[in-house]
């Protein structure tokens, strides 16, 4: 019996193990696509600028990587 | 204990893959597993990772996680943002990984799997990667200095110049070449045209519902986008099927390349927002997807390579493109083992979101691995089509004849038996009119995919539409490089205008605008429509060029890292770039001299405009030979601005080396990291 319990306590461990890995993989792949898909520059540029997200605030955000003259190559 | 675990581990993954490479350069006359060559790839990898970069990292680069970053001294929130490793490492192999390391492989192909996979993988681990890694370590190490200014710092103005000229030259060639990758595999395909017209309505809807309706929600947008694209695919059988409509999106490919022309400066003039912005986010998200698809279908299906380990091509008379094994597999496949274009993303965004010196090594030499599997892949999926189909699609008519019978007895008589019924039958299942003289690879390495996609996934039924998705895929990623590229080599000219008269500089300015973009796209789309018009098919005589191209750009970067390594008193470890620096100017060099002097009108342009001379004159004769001329002039302008560049390093390496310089690097001040005073407190 306190084998059975000893191994439950096992799996359980390993599954917590295993769930908090696959939760930091899927945020680590969550914050490569906001990256990647420029929200979290969006994000940092609404925080920068202290306002709130509106069609505004993203032209200005849109505006800003453009008179940046943001050069962004895309290897072959 | 331990250690001598990790020890045997290691030894584990060298002897594997020593088996797997054994396998794949040894087994001769029965097909085998396309997994041996992903087992010989990953190992290779893990070796170079674990044991290379690392040697790298602390014995010659001394990467020090104690300095300070620029993303951190710098940190303006824009540029300058410190981001989590993995993070900058997705988002740096989405910049590099683009059609290249899937083109290039498909047409070493020729070869047999085996030159092409052995230099994929060699090439990568102690060439490409070793490239983009030093050039971000010494891009982090001077504030994210590009490579045209590091190159003007540390060798001198002539190297500043080379490589901006390199720079411009290179996107030029490259924009042709891509463009004409497209027209080959849209020309007479009304479905792939009709899908790939619809993604820009589709970007265009895109960028107004972002800047509309839902400011800043790109994941979401794009996949609304990816869902408005399947709808398109779905939709193109409708008109392949439907002569009414079909016959609007029935082109030949001038007309083609007319409309990507209109297109390419229509998206370079644009404001960035409206086209460009929402088709990057597009391609990308499709990109990274399709990318594991493939992975996860190799892997999961195993499938058999039917192409020989080498063909009878290796002598140099190849129909895909001529000249022989050595130099041209080494320049053919650029991106995927090493290529120059990398240094200049490796010198771009990615140095500025660096939070530690030591993540370099995960960013630089990790993701350029990433490229390198992909290029793998690629050759698989070459190499899964029966040798007679793979030719059959990549050789233009003018080597095995326009009608399918004549291409299919010269492709037989080579040895690589295919018959019409069998070509007409692969074309009906993939929902084209024909699949003969498709030159590019685009189309190969879609037939290859469609392939193995449709061995589990809906059968043969579904094999049209993967083709498809395939072709949209590749298009829709070319088309991102096509405007990207277009734009940004705008902008370097308007930035060297800016020198003759200011306001030509003024990127918000439209004369000036309207004006560089035209000269970009006429610059691009002449090589276009020489490629075109090209009997040979044009892969023929642009692909090497563009890979020469990019290869020097390489020689450029290396050279840097060449000279800053001798600065940095490391010379001793200056066989690291020094290595590949050599091979690359064997390789290209040779293949230089090939292209303008071969005396085979098939590889040199001046052989090939004297052959055309001494035959009877046709309309098209003073244009052709015009070209061959631009060609070998092109090709020896870039070799001659690399060889000074070279000559420059290699006198700056001696006058260095016997003291009558000073050995003095042009890096931003050591400034320690506060974090990593917080960790530890």
């Amino acid at each position: 019996m306190r084998f059975v319990k000893k191994t439950r306590s096992g799996y359980m461990k390993a599954g917590m193990i295993a769930g908090v890995a696959i939760g930091r993989t899927l945020e680590v792949l969550r914050s490569v696509l906001r990256e990647i898909f420029d929200e979290s520059a969006y994000a940092r540029f609404l925080e920068r600028q202290a306002v709130p997200s509106s069609r505004q605030a993203y032209a200005d955000f849109l505006h800003e990587g453009d008179a940046g003259r943001e050069r962004r190559p895309r290897c072959c | 204990m331990k250690e001598i675990g990790k020890a045997l581990a290691w030894l584990a993954v060298a002897v594997m893959g020593a088996c797997s490479l054994a396998t794949i350069a040894l087994r001769r006359g029965e097909p085998i597993n396309a997994l041996w060559l992903v087992a010989a790839a990953v190992c290779c990898y893990a070796i170079g990772y674990r044991f290379y970069s690392k040697f790298l990292a602390t014995k010659v680069l001394l990467l020090d996680a104690q300095r300070a970053t620029p993303a951190e001294r710098l940190e303006n929130g824009r540029d300058f943002v410190r981001t989590n490793k993995w993070v900058v490492f997705g988002h740096h192999f989405a910049a590099i990984a683009g059609p290249g390391p899937l083109v290039g492989p498909v047409l070493a192909a020729q070869f047999g799997y085996l030159p092409g996979t052995l230099w994929i993988v060699v090439g990568a681990v102690l060439g490409g990667c070793v490239q983009d890694f030093v050039t971000l370590v010494f891009s982090v190490r001077r504030d994210g200095k590009s490579m045209t200014e590091m190159a003007r710092e540390e060798i001198g103005r002539m190297g500043g110049l080379v490589a901006y000229l390199a720079v411009l030259s290179i996107l030029v060639v490259l924009l042709g070449v891509c463009a004409l990758i497209v027209v080959n595999a849209l020309k007479a395909s009304p479905w792939g045209t009709f899908t790939i017209a619809m993604t820009i309505p589709i970007a265009l809807l895109m960028g107004l519902y972002l800047r509309r309706l839902r400011p800043g929600k790109v994941l979401e947008t794009s996949l609304m986008g990816f869902v408005l694209v399947l709808l398109a695919i779905w939709g193109g059988q409708w008109v392949s099927q439907t002569p009414a409509v079909g016959k609007y999106f029935t082109l030949a490919a001038p007309a083609l390349s007319l409309l990507i022309i209109i297109y390419g400066f229509a998206a370079s003039a644009l404001p960035v927002w409206l086209l460009l912005a929402p088709r990057d986010y597009l391609s990308t998200f499709v990109k990274l997807g399709t990318m594991a698809l493939l992975a996860i279908g190799i892997v999961g299906l195993r499938p058999t390579l039917h192409m020989p380990a080498l063909t009878q091509f290796v002598d140099g008379t190849g129909p895909v493109f001529a000249g022989k094994v050595f130099p041209f597999a080494f320049i053919t496949i650029a991106c995927g083992a090493v290529s120059g274009f990398h240094s200049l993303i490796a010198s771009g965004t990615t140095p500025k979101l660096i939070a530690r010196e030591t993540e370099t090594r995960l960013v630089g030499y990790g993701a350029m691995l990433g490229e390198s599997m992909v290029a793998v892949m690629a050759m698989i999926a070459a190499c899964v089509l029966q040798p007679g189909v793979y030719f059959a699609i990549n050789s233009p008519a003018g080597i095995v004849g326009a009608a399918p019978s004549a291409a299919t007895a010269t492709i037989s008589n080579w040895g690589f038996s295919v018959t019409p019924q069998q070509m007409q039958d692969l074309a009906t299942a993939v929902g084209e009119q024909t699949l003969f003289n498709r030159t590019g690879g685009a189309p190969a390495f879609a037939v290859g995919m469609a392939n193995i996609f449709s061995s589990t996934l809906g059968g043969r039924e579904l094999m049209a539409i993967w083709y498809h998705f395939a072709i949209m895929f590749e298009a829709l990623f070319i088309l991102t490089v096509l405007d990207a590229g277009t734009r940004v080599a705008r902008f370097m000219l308007q930035d060297a205008l800016a020198h003759v008269w200011k306001p030509l500089g003024r990127t918000s300015w439209y004369p000036s605008i309207l004006g560089t973009s035209a000269v970009i796209v006429g610059a691009w789309g002449y090589f276009l429509w020489q490629g075109v018009k090209d009997p040979l098919g044009g892969i023929n005589s642009l692909w090497p060029l563009f890979g020469i191209a990019n290869q020097l750009l390489a020689i450029v970067a290396l050279c840097v890292a060449t000279t800053i390594l001798v600065k940095m008193g490391k010379a001793r470890c200056g066989w690291t770039t020094l290595l590949p620096l050599a091979w690359l100017v064997m390789v290209v060099f040779t293949a230089s001299y090939h292209k303008v002097f071969d005396p085979n009108p098939r590889i040199g342009f001046l052989s090939h405009a004297q052959q055309l001379l001494s035959s009877p004159a046709t309309a098209a004769t003073a244009r052709l030979v015009f070209n061959d001329r631009l060609d070998s002039v092109v090709t020896s302008v870039l070799v001659l601005m690399v060889g000074l560049i070279l000559a420059e390093s290699v006198l700056e390496w001696s006058r260095v080396l016997s003291g009558k310089k000073e050995a003095r690097v042009k890096e931003a001040p050591f400034v320690a990291t506060r974090f990593a005073v917080e960790e530890q407190g």
